[in-house]
């Protein structure tokens, strides 16, 4: 151990720098280009534009677990229990009683917000494998309540029937999808500058701090369980959004959307594209769910075998994610063009 | 009356099954540190080579068992080598999980190319088939042979870890690998031994367990979030919490199943979180064996 921290150690220095300015420089365009990107998928795949509202939903969704591993070093394998939350509470409120879309989202962050804090200040005092296993058993178990409910969440039946009024009383949901669409994409957007604005902003930095180094964080004063709790709560409130925009855009929620499967493969995407880096939730969703799309729909389990073998090779010769490919990609090209 | 009996028939031979599967679990990342997530898949292949070797090669159940944990072991090892060796240590967990999320992915997709989709069963001997007369009482001859299984797996890696040179080790190893090293303990045999011992003991388990988690393609998936739960609440690298965490999980979940069938896995997780709060670092902390 001790020998290859010596390797590594003036290995990073070195192009660790060029590697910071890159990724500043990426950091920087990155909303906008998910924008375009978002915009050209739009005019470039028209039939496709289910899919592409479930991916920006999953990005959302991937996103808010980001904010939680990438910035608070909290593994998790149960963020699965704030979406489904944030979703059933979407879903049965447009069921009874509202149908404004964006009331709908307030209601599903609140909801998601609400459970994660709850939760979250029952179990962040865990490390490891117990939290580990404390975020499954939680996740488990809202999954369970939601099978019993039956009057109101429709139980393994799924809740259906949410038909959400038009965006800002103009634009009407349409049957091709369009308007789901850009309406996840720009509550995407919207999310991811937000997003940026916590990480940056000093609770952010603080959460940071806790993830590098807990024990000085409460040397200088700080309270590292709460800020975790409050970084848990503010993921929840992404999560519930995602899963209020899940129901709106898609009409339905299912026992799925609460399950350990969701959780879990939300954790391969973000891994994939590469944690720490907000853009790297989108990219990760976007290949991960791109690729399924089209090995899935001849055999479930061709499909298991390529991501498993592309797992392994992401863990063994690209650790930081698809991201943190492009930033290399970025860096030769840069460190030529300055040589030049 | 009997329902209380047959729950704890069932309870405990259940959680002998996930006793012997979990334990390899628990000592591999007692030693080495990496949260194995394909630890069910091994039991499976386990599992399905019995079943082949019983059923296409007509083996009888014994040299089945034998020729499952024997094949399951040599295959695995090179997996130890080529990626395990290069994930030790708990530097980063997160990769420790994907590269064994990804590896039980293609260990599924793979024993479904072999095997197909379908339910295997391992066909059990006449003996296993009857009853065993216990006093008044009469309990199934299987879920005898698996209890008395999980006491001998129990008292044996005991004695191993106890009582023998390879144990001796092995704790050094546990308690400070660096310095075992220096002591010119080979740490690295010592691994490739303990992942063989801990996959040998989940193939083990799988075959012994058929009757009690059926085997398809998705067993990898299903059943590892058990065998996750059992070594949380057991403490990792712990033999006797294992085995304690393993029983009082099986039974709460047998008599969740028994009594409270609609609500199913409800108590299980209940149990574990209640059980979690009260001891974080499973019942038996601290302790190597």
């Amino acid at each position: 151990m001790t020998t290859m921290a010596d390797h590594s150690a003036p290995e990073t220095t070195t192009p660790g720098n060029t590697l910071m300015t890159t990724r500043r420089g990426i950091d920087w365009i990155g909303i906008p280009v998910v924008a375009a990107v978002g915009l050209a998928a739009y005019w470039l795949l028209p039939d496709d534009l289910g899919l592409l509202t479930r991916i920006l939903s999953s990005a959302l969704f991937v996103l808010s677990l980001d904010l939680v591993l990438g910035y608070g070093g909290i593994a998790t394998l149960g963020q699965a229990a704030m979406f489904g939350a944030g979703a059933y509470a979407a879903g049965i409120a447009a069921v009874n009683w509202v149908a404004d879309p964006f009331a709908l989202l307030a209601v599903g962050g609140v909801a998601g917000g609400l459970v994660a804090l709850a939760t979250g200040a029952l179990i962040l005092h865990a490390r490891g494998l117990t939290l580990l296993m404390l975020t499954i058993a939680v996740a488990q178990i809202v999954q369970e309540v939601a099978n019993k409910a039956r009057d109101w969440t429709g139980g393994s039946d799924g809740l259906s029937g949410i038909e959400p009024a038009p965006v800002l009383g103009m634009f009407r949901f349409d049957m091709y999808g369009r308007t789901s669409y850009l309406f996840a994409l720009a509550v995407l957007v919207v999310a991811l500058v937000v997003a940026r604005r916590i990480v940056r902003s000093p609770f952010g930095l603080a959460c940071r701090g806790v993830k590098e180094d807990p024990l000085r964080v409460s040397a200088i004063g700080g309270s590292p369980k709460l800020y975790l709790v409050a970084l848990y709560g503010v993921a929840g409130v992404f999560a519930g959004v995602a899963g209020g925009l899940t129901a709106v855009t898609s009409g339905i929620v299912g026992l799925d959307s609460v399950g350990f499967s969701w959780s879990a493969e939300a954790l391969v995407m973000l891994v994939l594209g590469g944690t720490g880096r907000l853009y790297g939730a989108v990219i990760g969703t976007a290949a991960f769910m791109g690729i399924h799309h089209i090995l899935a729909a001849s055999d479930p389990f061709h499909w298991m075998a390529f991501i498993g073998l592309f797992l392994i090779g992401i863990v063994l010769f690209l650790p930081g994610g698809i991201a943190s490919g492009v930033e290399r990609l970025v860096g030769l090209v840069r460190g030529k063009e300055d040589r030049a | 009356m009997e329902t209380i009996f047959g729950i704890a028939v069932d309870g405990i031979a259940y959680g002998m099954i996930l006793f012997i599967i979990s334990v390899g679990l628990s000592v591999t990342l007692g030693l080495m540190r990496v949260v194995n997530l394909a630890h069910g898949a091994f039991a499976m292949v386990g599992g399905y080579v019995a079943s082949y070797a019983a059923q296409a090669a007509g083996l009888p159940y014994a040299a089945a068992l034998v020729v499952a944990v024997v094949l399951t072991v040599v295959a695995t090892l090179p997996l130890e080598r080529l990626l395990y060796r290069r994930i030790y240590g708990s530097a980063n967990e997160l990769n420790q999980v994907l590269l064994t999320i990804g590896l039980t992915f293609v260990i599924v997709a793979g024993v479904n190319y072999l095997f197909g989709p379908t339910l295997k069963r391992i066909p059990l001997p006449d003996l296993l088939l009857g009853t065993v007369s216990l006093g008044p009482k009469a309990i199934p001859a299987h879920r005898a042979f698996v209890i008395g299984a999980g006491a001998l797996t129990l008292l044996g890696l005991w004695w191993l870890l106890e009582r023998t040179d390879f144990g001796i080790r092995l704790r050094a190893a546990v308690d400070d690998p660096a310095m075992a090293a220096a002591l010119g303990i080979r740490t690295e045999r010592l691994y490739l031994a303990t992942f063989a011992l801990g996959t040998g003991l989940a193939a083990l388990g799988g075959v012994l367990g058929a009757e009690l988690l059926p085997l398809e393609p998705y067993y990898a998936i299903r059943y590892i979030v058990l065998f996750l739960a059992v070594v949380a609440v057991g403490g990792a690298g712990s033999i006797f919490g294992s085995a304690a965490a393993a029983l009082a999980l099986g039974i709460v979940d047998t008599a969740g199943k028994y009594l409270i069938p609609n609500f199913g896995e409800f108590f299980f997780y209940a149990a574990l979180i209640l059980i979690l709060f009260r001891w974080p670092h499973g019942f038996f902390k601290g302790r190597t064996a």
